[in-house]
């Protein structure tokens, strides 16, 4: 399968995703320069997490007015799978390719270290090799990562199984102590309701390598190979 | 002609504001517990080339819904210097 990473100018996270991509699962991947405005054929549009423009008015909001947005925004609408994580996430909901936004931390500050999250369903590319329920431990690293709708889009989301990922404790229960950002009904991964644009502040990619001793992400990623063919 | 814009961007008011709570709880280290509701936005000037208040006020218009403001989260009024205040929605 061939992935796309998408590199704007304060992404940081970008290695590590291709380090994953190729080293961890064996996949191709080409880089995304922010001015291309070819895809070069990819499967799957990868955006990965960092500081795209110093996070500068709102996280991702400039990112999302940059060339290559034009061809993403076109891909998803084809169909296309594409996956936000963390700024990621936040380019897309800027983008309105997803529901939502995703506001400063409560505490405002920048907080990095491991979170449980859980899948809701895995009727989706990303939770496909998860178990609903189990708990997964996944780095966050965010200072803006509370993610917020209104309750009418909040209402269509759960109805329409659109919520992927809720912070959970390390049983998978979802409980207000373990929502580590303020995210409203815990969520922290989310997909849109064509079911083809997913986005997730906590970083798979962290997490998916032995060396490291965690490989919880890793079945994001599983998920993605197990349902998409090329 | 040239106009120039005063832009004001606020965090909706149903929504949390933790920088405005933060600076809420130092108003009581001042002395000064009569001040509340403190709340932090985003003020942002701008220059417009335009050929007439009308066409720049649209210009400052799309740049505060596409960019400046995103409506989930803000709200944002602005003014134009040489033109006739006007303010945006809310």
């Amino acid at each position: 399968m061939k992935f796309g990473v998408v590199v704007f100018p304060g992404s940081n996270c970008d290695h590590d995703m291709i380090y994953v991509l190729k080293k961890n699962l064996g996949q191709e991947v080409v880089t995304l320069w922010h001015k291309d405005t070819h895809l070069h054929n990819v499967d799957i549009i990868v955006l990965p997490g960092g500081f795209s423009y110093g996070d500068y008015l709102r996280s991702g909001a400039i990112a999302r007015f940059s060339p290559i947005m034009d061809q993403v925004i076109r891909f998803a609408g084809r169909g296309g799978y594409v996956l936000g994580i963390c700024n990621g996430f936040q380019i897309l909901c800027e983008a309105h390719l997803l529901p939502g936004a995703l506001l400063h931390n409560p505490s405002h500050r920048f907080i990095c270290r491991n979170a449980f999250i859980t899948s809701e369903t895995a009727d989706s590319l990303v939770t496909a090799a998860t178990v609903p329920g189990k708990a997964l431990k996944i780095p966050i690293a965010h200072g803006e990562g509370r993610y917020f709708a209104g309750e009418d889009v909040l209402r269509q989301m759960n109805d329409k199984q659109q919520v992927l990922f809720r912070y959970c404790d390390e049983n998978g229960r979802v409980t207000p102590e373990a929502n580590p950002n303020g995210s409203v009904q815990n969520i922290a991964g989310i997909c849109n309701e064509g079911r083809n644009v997913f986005g997730m502040m906590p970083h798979p990619e962290r997490a998916a390598d032995p060396e490291l001793g965690n490989e919880d992400g890793k079945a994001v990623f599983e998920g993605i190979l197990q349902t998409i063919q090329p | 002609m040239k106009y120039r814009a005063e832009i004001t961007v606020m965090p909706l008011k149903a929504l949390l504001d933790p920088q405005g709570k933060a600076i809420t709880a130092s108003m009581k280290n001042l002395d000064l517990p009569e001040i509340t509701n403190v709340r932090v936005g985003k003020h942002i000037t701008l220059e417009v080339d335009a050929e007439d208040r009308e066409q720049a006020w649209q210009k400052v218009e799309t740049a505060c819904k596409k960019l400046l403001a995103n409506p989930i989260m803000e709200y944002y009024t602005f003014t134009m210097v040489g033109c006739e205040d006007r303010s945006g929605k809310k």
